[in-house]
């Protein structure tokens, strides 16, 4: 966005939110320092924070395995990722903050449960092939969620995105790579992928969050141009690309109701179970206890390293990382 | 990659074997770490170490025959670095202990020449900032709080005696190991007091500790550990990931 306010020196809220509305209808970027409505930011502090939070907690399922990775390859694969992941909520955090809040507070709502994240990492990796399961549909979905964000409104988010997409792509092709070694494996590995992809394949559909009819934020944030495409459009997009990719690993996907349309051009696919999705998303799924209680441990544990740093940064006067 | 003759297999076991522990430690500590950049470096630290371990392991055999299908007593690693992970300030204790050895250790292989000194060439520059991360660390918990000094001087106490282990001669290798050793104790002593904390004064090694990891004997822990990290690749004997 260029101009901060309107050059007519006038103060109204019109005539700001006139300047707004005009620089995101020419697909300006919004930067920090320009004027914004309050709901705008803070639906991007929600969205922003609840999208850092995913990637802090996401780190859980996956680091599950590290220590158990059946290769020294593998292992080595997983643990960038995992790296990726911390640096890819740091990212997120540093954009949330430009909106006015702090990393601190926004910790402090994630681990007292008034801010989320994604639904999908209160679900379980009981197996190795979890890992490739959720590279590949996990990501994937992700992926799908954050591509059109690169050219979100608000600049800091977008440019995040852009950086934050390359390396989800990387870890997606690898967790395709690590299922197609398994389904192309023994009888038991190949048992092994296809168990991981039944029991992910759902709740990566229910990533892209309710149908878009009981959506509430959506209608705003399009026109916000903070989101650009409607959640049912892109769950249908994740499922076009899927369908094929299931094909060349050799894996099914657990949907009898799943073919082609050739009227539409597009996959039909099965209902979703939104009773699940609301369980989960109120506490209730089958890791939102162990997950949250993790994060909030390793923050409690840690504090007096964090208070260590700050005293010492106090004693010898300069940044503490 | 060829495999090489004894001794060098022996030593490149001996530092891989040391890398591929200390890797695998750290990364116990991933979703873990006190604080959000100590996730990076963490990760950042392990992921270096294992690929030392891989190059250091592919010398000598196939890494994942070597990693998986080792029992605890074919193990060469020292003591030191199976030490469980403790607190922070353990971890960051067993850090400074091993980094400066392995500084140190791999400046001199990086200058003697030989068959290891490409890898040390590359691997000294990773360590240089292995070493400078808990040097940091060290001196921001030794000289913090009281009860970030009392942990710190508790971690460094705790593992001393694991340290007399990384001076034992290892065949194959062109060190000067009574150098490295004099090195080390400046280094670390130098660290430890700028600190404001306290070089332990017990003994450096003991009955247990002279050397008892790079002849295959370990602590309790370290059996488990392997239990850990082997049994899926051992449940699907011949399988490939």
């Amino acid at each position: 966005m260029t101009t901060m306010a309107p050059d007519t020196g006038a103060r109204d809220t019109a005539a700001y939110e006139a300047a707004f509305d005009a620089a995101v209808a020419a697909e300006e970027r919004i930067e920090p320092r320009d004027w914004m409505p309050d709901a705008y930011r803070a639906t991007l502090v929600r969205q922003i924070a609840q999208h850092a939070h995913s990637e802090i907690i996401g780190m859980q399922p996956e680091a599950n395995w590290i220590t158990r990775a059946p290769s020294l390859r593998r292992k080595a694969i997983l643990m960038a990722k995992v790296q990726d992941e911390a640096g890819h909520g740091l990212y997120l955090y540093s954009a949330a903050e430009t909106l006015g809040t702090g990393r601190d507070e926004l910790l402090d709502k994630l681990h007292s449960g008034r801010q989320k994240y994604s639904s999908i990492f209160n679900y379980p990796t009981l197996t190795w092939a979890d890992v490739g399961a959720i590279g590949w549909l996990v990501d994937g979905a992700a992926i799908t969620n954050q591509v059109p964000l690169c050219r979100c409104s608000y600049g800091p988010y977008a440019r995040a995105m852009v950086r934050i997409c390359k390396e989800e792509s990387f870890h997606q092709r690898q967790g395709y790579e690590l299922l197609l070694a398994l389904s192309r494996g023994t009888e038991a590995q190949h048992a092994m992928a296809q168990d991981a992809v039944d029991r992910w394949w759902w709740p990566s559909l229910m990533m892209f969050g309710p149908p878009d009819a009981e959506s509430p934020h959506s209608a705003r944030s399009m026109a916000w141009k903070i989101k650009r495409h409607s959640n049912d459009e892109l769950r249908q997009r994740f499922v076009d690309i899927c369908v094929p990719q299931a094909e060349s690993l050799g894996l099914t996907l657990p949907d009898p109701d799943l073919r082609w349309n050739e009227e539409r051009g597009h996959h039909d696919f099965g209902p979703i179970d939104w009773t699940e999705f609301q369980e989960v998303l109120s506490g209730n799924g089958p890791c939102n206890d162990q997950r949250i209680n993790q994060r909030r441990r390793a923050h409690e544990e840690g504090a007096w390293v964090r208070e260590a740093a700050a005293a010492y940064a106090a004693k010898h006067g300069k940044a503490t990382a | 990659m060829t495999a090489v003759k004894a001794p060098l297999a022996a030593a490149a076991l001996a530092l891989g074997d040391d890398a591929l522990v200390l890797s695998h430690r750290l990364g116990e500590w991933a979703g873990h770490a006190p604080v959000l950049e100590e996730e990076v470096a963490l990760a950042n630290i392990a992921l270096d170490l294992l690929g030392q371990a891989r190059t250091l392991l592919s010398l000598v055999g196939d890494e994942d025959e070597l990693a998986y299908l080792r029992e605890e007593r074919a193990f060469r690693n020292a003591q030191l670095v199976e030490q469980p992970n403790g607190d922070f300030a353990r971890t960051i204790a067993r850090q400074l202990y091993f980094s400066v050895y392995q500084h140190l250790l791999y400046e001199q292989l990086a200058a003697a020449g030989g068959p290891v000194a490409p890898l040390a060439g590359k691997a000294v520059k990773e360590v240089a900032y292995h070493r400078d991360h808990a040097e940091h660390w060290t001196l921001r918990l030794g000289d913090g709080t009281q009860e970030s000094h009392a942990r710190m001087q508790s971690g460094l106490d705790a593992l001393w005696r694991f340290t007399g282990e990384l001076f034992e001669p290892v065949e194959g290798l062109p060190v000067d190991w009574s150098a490295l050793r004099e090195a080390w104790l400046s280094a670390v002593t130098g660290v430890v007091e700028r600190a404001t904390l306290t070089l332990p004064s017990g003994p450096q090694s003991g009955a247990w500790t002279a050397g008892a990891g790079r002849q295959g004997i370990h602590t309790e822990p370290f059996g488990r550990m392997l239990a850990e990290m082997q049994h899926l690749h051992r449940s699907h004997p011949g399988a490939s990931w």
